[in-house]
Protein backbone atom coordinates (compact mmCIF):
# COMPACT_ATOMS: atom_id res chain seq x y z
CA UNK A 1 0.00 0.00 0.00
CA UNK A 2 1.50 3.38 -1.24
CA UNK A 3 0.13 6.13 1.01
CA UNK A 4 0.73 9.78 -0.87
CA UNK A 5 3.52 11.44 1.62
CA UNK A 6 6.56 13.68 2.42
CA UNK A 7 9.42 12.73 3.67
CA UNK A 8 11.19 14.76 5.79
CA UNK A 9 14.93 13.72 6.11
CA UNK A 10 15.65 16.61 9.24
CA UNK A 11 12.81 14.37 11.14
CA UNK A 12 11.03 15.79 14.12
CA UNK A 13 12.45 16.50 17.69
CA UNK A 14 9.71 15.43 20.44
CA UNK A 15 8.28 16.79 23.59
CA UNK A 16 10.14 13.69 25.51
CA UNK A 17 13.81 14.35 24.31
CA UNK A 18 13.78 11.90 21.35
CA UNK A 19 13.93 12.69 17.47
CA UNK A 20 12.03 10.89 14.34
CA UNK A 21 14.07 11.18 11.41
CA UNK A 22 13.11 10.85 8.59
CA UNK A 23 9.91 12.37 9.60
CA UNK A 24 6.95 10.64 7.11
CA UNK A 25 3.52 12.76 6.90
CA UNK A 26 1.24 10.82 4.87
CA UNK A 27 -2.14 13.32 3.92
CA UNK A 28 -4.95 13.78 1.25
CA UNK A 29 -6.29 16.60 0.09
CA UNK A 30 -8.92 17.74 -1.88
CA UNK A 31 -10.04 21.21 -4.14
CA UNK A 32 -7.59 23.50 -5.23
CA UNK A 33 -5.63 26.01 -2.89
CA UNK A 34 -6.26 29.48 -4.29
CA UNK A 35 -3.73 31.72 -5.36
CA UNK A 36 -3.22 34.12 -2.63
CA UNK A 37 -3.14 30.66 -0.38
CA UNK A 38 -5.89 31.69 2.28
CA UNK A 39 -8.49 28.89 1.31
CA UNK A 40 -6.88 25.41 3.25
CA UNK A 41 -8.55 23.81 5.76
CA UNK A 42 -6.89 20.94 7.53
CA UNK A 43 -9.05 18.05 9.06
CA UNK A 44 -7.36 16.48 11.78
CA UNK A 45 -9.05 12.69 12.08
CA UNK A 46 -9.84 11.24 15.76
CA UNK A 47 -8.10 8.13 17.52
CA UNK A 48 -8.72 5.04 14.67
CA UNK A 49 -9.73 7.54 11.63
CA UNK A 50 -7.56 8.21 9.14
CA UNK A 51 -6.49 10.87 5.98
CA UNK A 52 -8.97 9.23 3.56
CA UNK A 53 -11.21 11.62 4.97
CA UNK A 54 -13.28 11.76 1.85
CA UNK A 55 -12.14 8.45 -0.41
CA UNK A 56 -12.96 4.80 -0.27
CA UNK A 57 -10.67 3.65 2.35
CA UNK A 58 -7.62 1.20 0.36
CA UNK A 59 -8.27 -1.16 3.17
CA UNK A 60 -11.60 -1.62 4.06
CA UNK A 61 -12.91 -0.30 0.23
CA UNK A 62 -15.64 1.81 2.62
CA UNK A 63 -17.06 5.48 2.10
CA UNK A 64 -14.17 8.06 3.64
CA UNK A 65 -14.90 8.25 7.13
CA UNK A 66 -15.88 11.81 6.50
CA UNK A 67 -17.45 11.40 3.24
CA UNK A 68 -20.90 13.06 3.71
CA UNK A 69 -19.31 16.65 5.18
CA UNK A 70 -16.45 16.90 2.78
CA UNK A 71 -16.81 17.50 -0.96
CA UNK A 72 -17.99 19.36 -3.71
CA UNK A 73 -21.33 21.24 -2.31
CA UNK A 74 -21.21 20.00 0.98
CA UNK A 75 -20.27 21.25 4.05
CA UNK A 76 -16.98 21.85 3.94
CA UNK A 77 -17.14 22.22 0.30
CA UNK A 78 -13.90 21.78 -2.08
CA UNK A 79 -15.19 23.85 -4.85
CA UNK A 80 -14.46 26.48 -2.36
CA UNK A 81 -11.79 25.41 0.17
CA UNK A 82 -8.66 23.40 -0.05
CA UNK A 83 -8.92 20.59 2.39
CA UNK A 84 -5.67 18.73 4.16
CA UNK A 85 -6.36 15.59 6.24
CA UNK A 86 -2.75 14.12 7.53
CA UNK A 87 -2.29 10.93 9.02
CA UNK A 88 -0.98 11.65 12.81
CA UNK A 89 2.08 11.50 14.10
CA UNK A 90 1.98 7.57 15.46
CA UNK A 91 -0.44 6.11 13.31
CA UNK A 92 -0.20 3.21 11.11
CA UNK A 93 -1.27 4.60 7.42
CA UNK A 94 1.83 5.95 6.25
CA UNK A 95 2.89 8.75 8.86
CA UNK A 96 5.81 7.77 10.96
CA UNK A 97 4.50 5.42 13.83
CA UNK A 98 5.53 2.11 14.63
CA UNK A 99 5.22 0.55 11.69
CA UNK A 100 7.89 2.92 10.46
CA UNK A 101 11.66 1.66 10.62
CA UNK A 102 14.49 3.36 13.31
CA UNK A 103 16.39 5.34 11.99
CA UNK A 104 19.13 3.23 9.78
CA UNK A 105 17.86 0.44 10.31
CA UNK A 106 16.02 -2.31 9.23
CA UNK A 107 14.18 -2.96 12.42
CA UNK A 108 10.30 -1.33 12.80
CA UNK A 109 9.90 0.96 16.10
CA UNK A 110 7.37 -1.33 17.43
CA UNK A 111 6.66 -0.87 21.24
CA UNK A 112 9.99 1.30 20.78
CA UNK A 113 8.38 3.82 19.42
CA UNK A 114 8.62 6.92 21.35
CA UNK A 115 5.91 8.57 23.63
CA UNK A 116 4.79 11.54 21.83
CA UNK A 117 1.83 13.89 22.66
CA UNK A 118 -0.61 16.19 20.92
CA UNK A 119 2.41 18.67 20.70
CA UNK A 120 4.08 16.48 18.87
CA UNK A 121 1.54 15.31 16.30
CA UNK A 122 0.74 18.82 15.50
CA UNK A 123 4.19 20.01 15.48
CA UNK A 124 4.29 17.31 12.70
CA UNK A 125 1.43 18.83 10.72
CA UNK A 126 3.07 21.98 11.06
CA UNK A 127 5.89 21.03 9.24
CA UNK A 128 3.39 19.77 6.40
CA UNK A 129 1.74 22.85 6.27
CA UNK A 130 4.99 24.47 5.96
CA UNK A 131 6.24 22.06 2.99
CA UNK A 132 2.75 22.79 0.79
CA UNK A 133 3.53 26.62 1.43
CA UNK A 134 0.40 27.17 3.61
CA UNK A 135 1.38 29.97 6.42
CA UNK A 136 -2.01 30.49 7.72
CA UNK A 137 -4.67 27.95 7.63
CA UNK A 138 -8.61 29.32 6.59
CA UNK A 139 -9.44 26.77 9.69
CA UNK A 140 -8.21 23.89 11.21
CA UNK A 141 -12.00 21.44 12.31
CA UNK A 142 -11.35 17.98 14.33
CA UNK A 143 -13.58 16.06 16.37
CA UNK A 144 -12.97 13.75 19.83
CA UNK A 145 -8.74 13.54 19.23
CA UNK A 146 -9.14 15.72 16.40
CA UNK A 147 -10.30 18.30 18.30
CA UNK A 148 -7.76 18.22 21.09
CA UNK A 149 -4.90 18.62 18.05
CA UNK A 150 -7.48 21.53 17.16
CA UNK A 151 -7.01 23.27 20.44
CA UNK A 152 -3.38 22.45 20.34
CA UNK A 153 -3.15 24.13 17.00
CA UNK A 154 -4.61 27.53 18.23
CA UNK A 155 -2.77 27.55 21.46
CA UNK A 156 0.61 26.70 20.19
CA UNK A 157 0.21 28.39 16.71
CA UNK A 158 -2.56 31.22 16.83
CA UNK A 159 -1.19 33.24 14.05
CA UNK A 160 -1.65 30.25 11.85
CA UNK A 161 -5.30 29.76 12.65
CA UNK A 162 -8.16 31.76 11.31
CA UNK A 163 -10.72 29.42 12.75
CA UNK A 164 -10.99 26.42 14.78
CA UNK A 165 -13.46 23.85 15.18
CA UNK A 166 -12.86 21.54 17.90
CA UNK A 167 -16.32 18.79 18.04
CA UNK A 168 -17.26 16.26 20.63
CA UNK A 169 -14.01 17.16 22.69
CA UNK A 170 -12.47 18.44 25.64
CA UNK A 171 -9.18 20.53 26.77
CA UNK A 172 -8.01 17.84 28.42
CA UNK A 173 -8.74 13.62 28.88
CA UNK A 174 -10.78 13.04 31.70
CA UNK A 175 -10.10 10.07 34.09
CA UNK A 176 -12.85 7.92 32.84
CA UNK A 177 -11.77 8.62 29.27
CA UNK A 178 -8.17 7.25 30.22
CA UNK A 179 -9.71 4.67 32.19
CA UNK A 180 -11.52 3.53 29.30
CA UNK A 181 -7.85 3.42 27.36
CA UNK A 182 -6.42 1.84 29.90
CA UNK A 183 -8.81 -1.74 29.40
CA UNK A 184 -7.88 -1.26 25.60
CA UNK A 185 -4.25 -1.82 26.15
CA UNK A 186 -4.43 -4.41 28.70
CA UNK A 187 -6.96 -6.35 26.04
CA UNK A 188 -3.95 -5.78 23.75
CA UNK A 189 -0.96 -6.86 26.49
CA UNK A 190 -3.27 -9.55 27.57
CA UNK A 191 -3.47 -10.90 24.35
CA UNK A 192 -0.72 -14.08 23.84
CA UNK A 193 -0.11 -12.85 19.94
CA UNK A 194 0.89 -9.45 21.39
CA UNK A 195 4.91 -10.92 22.18
CA UNK A 196 5.80 -7.79 24.25
CA UNK A 197 4.75 -6.07 21.18
CA UNK A 198 7.49 -7.64 18.66
CA UNK A 199 4.21 -9.33 17.21
CA UNK A 200 5.89 -8.54 14.01
CA UNK A 201 8.63 -10.57 14.21
CA UNK A 202 6.64 -13.77 14.86
CA UNK A 203 4.37 -13.00 11.63
CA UNK A 204 1.29 -12.29 13.98
CA UNK A 205 -0.98 -9.91 15.42
CA UNK A 206 -2.60 -9.77 18.76
CA UNK A 207 -6.20 -9.96 16.36
CA UNK A 208 -8.23 -10.78 19.73
CA UNK A 209 -6.75 -8.25 22.32
CA UNK A 210 -6.61 -5.37 19.55
CA UNK A 211 -10.76 -6.62 18.71
CA UNK A 212 -11.53 -6.58 22.24
CA UNK A 213 -9.99 -3.27 22.88
CA UNK A 214 -12.13 -1.83 19.91
CA UNK A 215 -15.19 -3.54 20.72
CA UNK A 216 -15.65 -2.23 24.11
CA UNK A 217 -13.91 1.72 23.09
CA UNK A 218 -17.09 1.12 20.05
CA UNK A 219 -19.49 1.30 23.21
CA UNK A 220 -18.39 4.61 24.50
CA UNK A 221 -18.98 5.95 21.10
CA UNK A 222 -22.75 4.86 21.06
CA UNK A 223 -25.53 5.76 23.71
CA UNK A 224 -28.38 3.75 25.48
CA UNK A 225 -30.56 4.84 23.38
CA UNK A 226 -28.88 4.28 20.13
CA UNK A 227 -28.35 0.85 21.32
CA UNK A 228 -31.72 0.24 21.76
CA UNK A 229 -32.98 2.10 19.16
CA UNK A 230 -30.25 -0.47 17.03
CA UNK A 231 -30.58 -3.61 18.52
CA UNK A 232 -32.72 -4.18 21.56
CA UNK A 233 -32.46 -7.63 22.55
CA UNK A 234 -33.09 -9.01 19.77
CA UNK A 235 -31.20 -12.28 18.97
CA UNK A 236 -29.12 -13.37 15.68
CA UNK A 237 -30.11 -16.51 14.21
CA UNK A 238 -28.41 -18.76 15.28
CA UNK A 239 -27.14 -20.66 12.11
CA UNK A 240 -25.29 -17.52 10.79
CA UNK A 241 -21.56 -18.05 11.13
CA UNK A 242 -19.68 -15.80 13.67
CA UNK A 243 -18.00 -12.55 12.80
CA UNK A 244 -14.76 -13.77 14.25
CA UNK A 245 -13.83 -17.18 13.60
CA UNK A 246 -12.06 -17.84 16.42
CA UNK A 247 -14.41 -16.87 18.76
CA UNK A 248 -17.26 -18.95 20.07
CA UNK A 249 -20.14 -17.79 18.11
CA UNK A 250 -22.91 -19.34 20.51
CA UNK A 251 -21.95 -19.30 24.34
CA UNK A 252 -24.77 -19.83 26.30
CA UNK A 253 -27.15 -20.11 23.20
CA UNK A 254 -28.48 -17.17 20.76
CA UNK A 255 -26.26 -14.56 20.36
CA UNK A 256 -27.99 -11.08 20.92
CA UNK A 257 -27.35 -9.02 18.16
CA UNK A 258 -25.33 -6.44 19.97
CA UNK A 259 -22.66 -9.11 20.38
CA UNK A 260 -22.24 -9.52 16.70
CA UNK A 261 -22.20 -6.25 16.03
CA UNK A 262 -19.45 -5.64 18.05
CA UNK A 263 -17.39 -8.46 17.29
CA UNK A 264 -18.05 -7.40 13.52
CA UNK A 265 -16.19 -3.96 14.42
CA UNK A 266 -13.25 -5.75 16.53
CA UNK A 267 -12.32 -7.93 13.29
CA UNK A 268 -12.84 -5.58 10.30
CA UNK A 269 -10.74 -3.11 12.73
CA UNK A 270 -7.73 -5.43 13.54
CA UNK A 271 -7.23 -5.72 9.52
CA UNK A 272 -6.92 -1.78 9.60
CA UNK A 273 -4.97 -0.88 12.33
CA UNK A 274 -1.41 -1.72 14.34
CA UNK A 275 -1.59 -2.24 18.04
CA UNK A 276 1.00 -0.51 18.97
CA UNK A 277 0.33 2.40 16.71
CA UNK A 278 -3.33 2.12 18.85
CA UNK A 279 -1.52 2.10 22.13
CA UNK A 280 1.19 4.99 20.95
CA UNK A 281 -1.91 7.50 19.92
CA UNK A 282 -4.12 6.38 23.21
CA UNK A 283 -1.00 7.51 25.78
CA UNK A 284 -1.05 10.52 23.65
CA UNK A 285 -4.67 11.29 24.39
CA UNK A 286 -3.80 10.53 28.09
CA UNK A 287 -1.33 12.78 28.41
CA UNK A 288 -3.63 15.47 26.94
CA UNK A 289 -4.13 18.64 29.16
CA UNK A 290 -4.21 21.45 27.60
CA UNK A 291 -4.28 23.66 31.01
CA UNK A 292 -1.62 21.50 33.14
CA UNK A 293 1.07 23.62 31.56
CA UNK A 294 -0.27 26.81 32.61
CA UNK A 295 -0.86 25.87 36.39
CA UNK A 296 -3.88 24.71 35.46
CA UNK A 297 -5.32 28.29 33.89
CA UNK A 298 -7.23 27.38 30.67
CA UNK A 299 -7.14 30.96 29.82
CA UNK A 300 -3.73 31.59 29.44
CA UNK A 301 -3.04 29.34 25.94
CA UNK A 302 -5.40 31.10 24.65
CA UNK A 303 -5.39 34.97 25.84
CA UNK A 304 -5.95 37.47 23.06
CA UNK A 305 -6.54 34.40 20.58
CA UNK A 306 -7.10 36.56 16.76
CA UNK A 307 -8.57 32.42 16.41
CA UNK A 308 -12.81 32.51 15.78
CA UNK A 309 -13.70 29.32 17.67
CA UNK A 310 -16.87 27.62 16.92
CA UNK A 311 -17.27 24.88 20.02
CA UNK A 312 -19.37 21.43 19.16
CA UNK A 313 -20.64 19.24 21.29
CA UNK A 314 -23.93 16.61 20.65
CA UNK A 315 -26.15 16.01 24.14
CA UNK A 316 -26.06 12.08 24.28
CA UNK A 317 -22.46 12.13 24.26
CA UNK A 318 -20.80 10.98 27.34
CA UNK A 319 -17.19 10.27 26.23
CA UNK A 320 -16.80 13.60 25.80
CA UNK A 321 -20.01 15.43 27.47
CA UNK A 322 -21.30 18.84 26.94
CA UNK A 323 -19.97 19.67 30.47
CA UNK A 324 -16.05 19.46 28.88
CA UNK A 325 -16.99 21.87 25.96
CA UNK A 326 -18.56 23.92 28.23
CA UNK A 327 -15.62 24.53 30.23
CA UNK A 328 -13.84 25.31 27.25
CA UNK A 329 -15.73 27.81 25.75
CA UNK A 330 -15.78 29.91 29.57
CA UNK A 331 -12.23 29.25 29.51
CA UNK A 332 -12.03 31.00 25.88
CA UNK A 333 -14.90 33.74 27.16
CA UNK A 334 -12.48 34.23 30.08
CA UNK A 335 -9.84 34.65 27.26
CA UNK A 336 -11.17 37.35 25.48
CA UNK A 337 -11.73 34.62 22.00
CA UNK A 338 -14.71 35.14 19.97
CA UNK A 339 -16.40 31.74 20.56
CA UNK A 340 -19.61 30.44 19.08
CA UNK A 341 -20.77 27.11 20.85
CA UNK A 342 -23.44 24.68 19.67
CA UNK A 343 -24.82 21.47 21.81
CA UNK A 344 -26.41 19.44 18.74
CA UNK A 345 -29.24 17.47 20.52
CA UNK A 346 -28.73 14.24 19.33
CA UNK A 347 -29.24 10.45 20.92
CA UNK A 348 -26.33 8.47 18.80
CA UNK A 349 -23.76 9.49 21.44
CA UNK A 350 -19.88 10.31 20.45
CA UNK A 351 -20.00 9.06 16.96
CA UNK A 352 -22.63 11.34 16.11
CA UNK A 353 -20.40 13.72 14.20
CA UNK A 354 -19.91 11.05 12.04
CA UNK A 355 -23.61 10.57 10.77
CA UNK A 356 -26.06 12.61 9.19
CA UNK A 357 -27.15 15.52 11.77
CA UNK A 358 -28.97 18.24 9.99
CA UNK A 359 -27.74 20.62 12.44
CA UNK A 360 -24.15 19.87 12.96
CA UNK A 361 -24.03 20.55 8.96
CA UNK A 362 -26.05 23.54 9.26
CA UNK A 363 -23.35 24.82 11.74
CA UNK A 364 -20.32 23.84 9.89
CA UNK A 365 -21.33 25.58 6.87
CA UNK A 366 -23.17 28.41 8.58
CA UNK A 367 -20.06 28.86 10.67
CA UNK A 368 -17.24 28.24 7.59
CA UNK A 369 -19.75 31.10 5.69
CA UNK A 370 -19.21 33.39 8.29
CA UNK A 371 -15.68 33.05 8.81
CA UNK A 372 -14.92 33.62 5.06
CA UNK A 373 -17.14 36.75 5.04
CA UNK A 374 -14.83 37.79 8.22
CA UNK A 375 -11.37 36.50 6.35
CA UNK A 376 -12.43 38.23 3.38
CA UNK A 377 -12.77 35.04 1.29
CA UNK A 378 -14.14 35.46 -1.94
CA UNK A 379 -18.05 34.00 -1.90
CA UNK A 380 -17.37 31.95 -4.64
CA UNK A 381 -14.20 30.44 -3.19
CA UNK A 382 -11.25 30.55 -5.73
CA UNK A 383 -13.67 29.76 -8.95
CA UNK A 384 -14.69 33.19 -8.53
CA UNK A 385 -11.13 34.44 -7.34
CA UNK A 386 -9.54 33.07 -11.23
CA UNK B 1 -35.18 43.72 12.62
CA UNK B 2 -37.71 45.28 15.00
CA UNK B 3 -37.76 48.87 15.56
CA UNK B 4 -36.39 48.79 18.89
CA UNK B 5 -33.64 46.92 17.70
CA UNK B 6 -32.98 49.77 15.26
CA UNK B 7 -33.13 52.01 18.00
CA UNK B 8 -30.02 50.26 20.19
CA UNK B 9 -28.36 49.45 16.93
CA UNK B 10 -28.45 53.53 16.70
CA UNK B 11 -27.21 53.88 20.23
CA UNK B 12 -23.98 51.92 19.13
CA UNK B 13 -20.41 53.52 17.56
CA UNK B 14 -18.88 51.93 14.60
CA UNK B 15 -16.13 49.47 15.32
CA UNK B 16 -17.47 48.66 18.76
CA UNK B 17 -17.23 45.62 20.57
CA UNK B 18 -20.70 43.90 21.58
CA UNK B 19 -21.79 41.59 23.41
CA UNK B 20 -25.89 40.81 23.33
CA UNK B 21 -27.05 38.73 25.72
CA UNK B 22 -30.42 37.22 24.68
CA UNK B 23 -29.14 37.56 20.78
CA UNK B 24 -32.25 35.47 20.00
CA UNK B 25 -32.40 34.99 15.89
CA UNK B 26 -29.32 37.46 15.74
CA UNK B 27 -30.83 39.94 14.03
CA UNK B 28 -28.81 42.81 16.21
CA UNK B 29 -25.71 41.40 16.00
CA UNK B 30 -25.52 40.14 12.15
CA UNK B 31 -27.30 43.88 11.69
CA UNK B 32 -24.19 45.66 13.63
CA UNK B 33 -21.22 43.06 11.97
CA UNK B 34 -22.85 43.93 8.44
CA UNK B 35 -24.02 48.06 8.79
CA UNK B 36 -21.19 49.28 11.59
CA UNK B 37 -18.31 46.86 11.62
CA UNK B 38 -18.74 46.03 15.45
CA UNK B 39 -17.56 42.66 16.66
CA UNK B 40 -20.84 41.74 17.67
CA UNK B 41 -21.19 38.14 19.55
CA UNK B 42 -23.98 36.95 21.38
CA UNK B 43 -25.30 34.51 24.02
CA UNK B 44 -28.80 33.12 23.68
CA UNK B 45 -30.88 30.49 26.06
CA UNK B 46 -32.42 28.76 23.57
CA UNK B 47 -30.44 25.90 21.57
CA UNK B 48 -32.66 26.51 18.35
CA UNK B 49 -31.73 30.16 18.06
CA UNK B 50 -28.28 29.36 18.77
CA UNK B 51 -27.68 27.05 16.13
CA UNK B 52 -29.55 29.46 13.92
CA UNK B 53 -27.42 31.98 14.50
CA UNK B 54 -23.97 30.07 14.13
CA UNK B 55 -25.52 28.52 10.83
CA UNK B 56 -25.75 31.89 9.56
CA UNK B 57 -22.29 32.98 10.59
CA UNK B 58 -23.14 34.86 14.23
CA UNK B 59 -21.15 34.06 17.06
CA UNK B 60 -23.28 33.08 19.56
CA UNK B 61 -22.31 30.49 22.24
CA UNK B 62 -25.46 28.83 24.04
CA UNK B 63 -25.94 30.50 27.79
CA UNK B 64 -28.08 32.35 29.68
CA UNK B 65 -27.24 35.90 31.73
CA UNK B 66 -27.57 34.64 35.40
CA UNK B 67 -24.83 31.93 34.68
CA UNK B 68 -22.18 33.20 31.55
CA UNK B 69 -21.73 36.90 32.51
CA UNK B 70 -19.04 35.77 35.31
CA UNK B 71 -16.76 34.46 32.66
CA UNK B 72 -15.53 37.70 30.88
CA UNK B 73 -13.16 39.41 32.13
CA UNK B 74 -13.71 43.07 32.84
CA UNK B 75 -13.80 45.73 30.31
CA UNK B 76 -14.00 43.18 27.21
CA UNK B 77 -17.04 44.64 25.74
CA UNK B 78 -17.96 48.76 24.50
CA UNK B 79 -21.69 47.99 25.30
CA UNK B 80 -23.44 44.76 26.80
CA UNK B 81 -27.17 44.69 25.41
CA UNK B 82 -30.02 43.33 26.83
CA UNK B 83 -33.01 42.96 25.48
CA UNK B 84 -36.77 42.78 26.74
CA UNK B 85 -35.17 40.17 28.98
CA UNK B 86 -34.09 41.92 32.12
CA UNK B 87 -37.18 41.14 33.97
CA UNK B 88 -36.75 37.12 33.45
CA UNK B 89 -33.20 36.82 35.12
CA UNK B 90 -32.72 35.37 38.37
CA UNK B 91 -31.31 38.11 39.89
CA UNK B 92 -30.94 41.75 37.83
CA UNK B 93 -29.41 43.48 39.92
CA UNK B 94 -26.20 41.49 39.73
CA UNK B 95 -26.61 40.82 35.81
CA UNK B 96 -26.49 44.92 35.67
CA UNK B 97 -23.79 44.88 37.92
CA UNK B 98 -21.77 41.96 35.36
CA UNK B 99 -22.62 43.99 32.37
CA UNK B 100 -21.64 47.42 33.72
CA UNK B 101 -18.43 45.28 34.97
CA UNK B 102 -17.31 43.43 31.31
CA UNK B 103 -18.53 46.82 29.43
CA UNK B 104 -18.09 50.18 29.32
CA UNK B 105 -21.88 50.87 28.69
CA UNK B 106 -25.11 48.82 29.46
CA UNK B 107 -28.35 49.26 26.56
CA UNK B 108 -31.40 47.33 28.79
CA UNK B 109 -34.18 47.36 27.65
CA UNK B 110 -37.63 46.04 29.43
CA UNK B 111 -41.51 45.79 29.85
CA UNK B 112 -42.73 48.90 31.81
CA UNK B 113 -45.03 47.13 34.69
CA UNK B 114 -46.23 50.74 35.35
CA UNK B 115 -48.25 51.24 32.37
CA UNK B 116 -51.61 52.84 33.51
CA UNK B 117 -53.12 49.93 31.66
CA UNK B 118 -51.55 47.74 34.15
CA UNK B 119 -52.48 49.91 36.80
CA UNK B 120 -55.84 49.79 36.00
CA UNK B 121 -56.83 46.48 35.77
CA UNK B 122 -55.24 45.71 38.96
CA UNK B 123 -57.18 48.42 40.41
CA UNK B 124 -60.28 47.11 38.99
CA UNK B 125 -60.02 43.64 38.46
CA UNK B 126 -58.20 43.00 41.54
CA UNK B 127 -56.47 39.79 39.40
CA UNK B 128 -53.16 40.04 38.08
CA UNK B 129 -53.19 42.17 35.05
CA UNK B 130 -52.70 40.06 31.12
CA UNK B 131 -51.92 42.46 28.25
CA UNK B 132 -50.27 42.09 24.98
CA UNK B 133 -47.16 42.92 26.20
CA UNK B 134 -47.60 40.77 30.25
CA UNK B 135 -49.29 37.78 28.24
CA UNK B 136 -49.08 35.10 30.19
CA UNK B 137 -50.39 33.79 33.56
CA UNK B 138 -48.55 34.52 36.59
CA UNK B 139 -48.19 31.12 37.83
CA UNK B 140 -46.55 30.95 33.80
CA UNK B 141 -44.66 33.75 33.74
CA UNK B 142 -40.85 33.51 33.01
CA UNK B 143 -41.20 37.39 34.13
CA UNK B 144 -40.43 37.07 38.06
CA UNK B 145 -38.73 40.25 38.37
CA UNK B 146 -41.36 43.11 36.82
CA UNK B 147 -40.22 46.66 37.14
CA UNK B 148 -41.32 50.14 36.18
CA UNK B 149 -39.16 52.88 34.90
CA UNK B 150 -39.32 54.75 37.78
CA UNK B 151 -37.89 51.54 39.73
CA UNK B 152 -35.13 51.36 37.38
CA UNK B 153 -34.04 55.13 37.74
CA UNK B 154 -33.97 53.86 41.35
CA UNK B 155 -31.81 50.84 41.11
CA UNK B 156 -29.22 52.87 38.55
CA UNK B 157 -29.26 55.85 41.78
CA UNK B 158 -28.32 53.06 44.02
CA UNK B 159 -26.05 51.19 42.29
CA UNK B 160 -24.11 54.81 40.59
CA UNK B 161 -25.06 53.76 37.04
CA UNK B 162 -25.29 57.01 34.45
CA UNK B 163 -28.41 57.38 32.53
CA UNK B 164 -26.65 58.33 29.54
CA UNK B 165 -29.94 58.14 27.58
CA UNK B 166 -33.41 57.07 27.96
CA UNK B 167 -36.29 56.40 25.77
CA UNK B 168 -39.85 54.10 25.66
CA UNK B 169 -41.10 52.32 22.82
CA UNK B 170 -44.22 50.71 22.33
CA UNK B 171 -44.90 47.26 21.68
CA UNK B 172 -44.10 47.11 18.21
CA UNK B 173 -40.96 49.13 18.96
CA UNK B 174 -42.20 52.83 17.95
CA UNK B 175 -40.62 55.45 19.83
CA UNK B 176 -43.38 57.28 21.99
CA UNK B 177 -43.80 61.19 21.82
CA UNK B 178 -43.41 61.04 26.10
CA UNK B 179 -40.12 59.97 26.47
CA UNK B 180 -38.73 63.61 27.64
CA UNK B 181 -40.94 63.44 31.30
CA UNK B 182 -40.23 59.99 33.10
CA UNK B 183 -43.31 60.47 35.37
CA UNK B 184 -45.80 60.12 31.97
CA UNK B 185 -43.06 57.38 30.42
CA UNK B 186 -43.54 55.56 33.54
CA UNK B 187 -47.57 55.90 33.02
CA UNK B 188 -47.56 55.41 29.25
CA UNK B 189 -44.15 53.58 27.83
CA UNK B 190 -44.55 50.26 27.33
CA UNK B 191 -41.42 49.40 26.79
CA UNK B 192 -38.20 51.06 28.22
CA UNK B 193 -34.94 51.35 26.57
CA UNK B 194 -31.84 52.81 28.72
CA UNK B 195 -27.92 53.67 28.10
CA UNK B 196 -25.84 53.19 31.42
CA UNK B 197 -22.21 53.72 31.71
CA UNK B 198 -20.50 53.24 35.39
CA UNK B 199 -20.34 56.49 37.23
CA UNK B 200 -15.86 57.06 36.60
Amino acid sequence: MVHQKISLQEGLDLQCGERVAPLDIAYQTYGTLSPARDNAILICHALTGDQYVADPHPFTGKPGWWARMVGSGLPIDTDRFFVICPNVLGGCMGSTGPLSHKPDSDELWGRDFPIITMHDIVAAQVKLMDHLGIGRLFAVIGASMGGMQVLTWASDYPDRVFAAMPIATSAFQSAQNIAFNEVSRQAIFADPDWHDGNYRQFDTIPARGLGVARMMAHITYLSEEALTRKFGRRVRNASQPSAIGNMPSVFFGDMFEVESYLRHQGSTFVKRFDANAYLSITRAMDYFDLAAEYDGDLTIPFKGSPTRFCVISFSSDWLFPTSQSRHLVRALNRSGANVSFVEIESDRGHDAFLLEEPDFDRTMRGFLNGAAEHAGLTQGGIAHAR
Amino acid sequence: MRVDQQVIADMIAPCSRVLDVGSGDGSLIGHLFRTRACDAQGIELSMEAVTHSVAHGLPVIQGDADHDLIHYPNDSFDYVVLQRTLQAVERPREVLRQMLRIGEHAIVSFPNFGHWRLRLQLLYTGRMPMTSVWATPWHETPNIHPCTIKDFFALCEEDGYVVEHWTTVNERGRRAPWYYSPRLANLCGEQALFLLRRKT
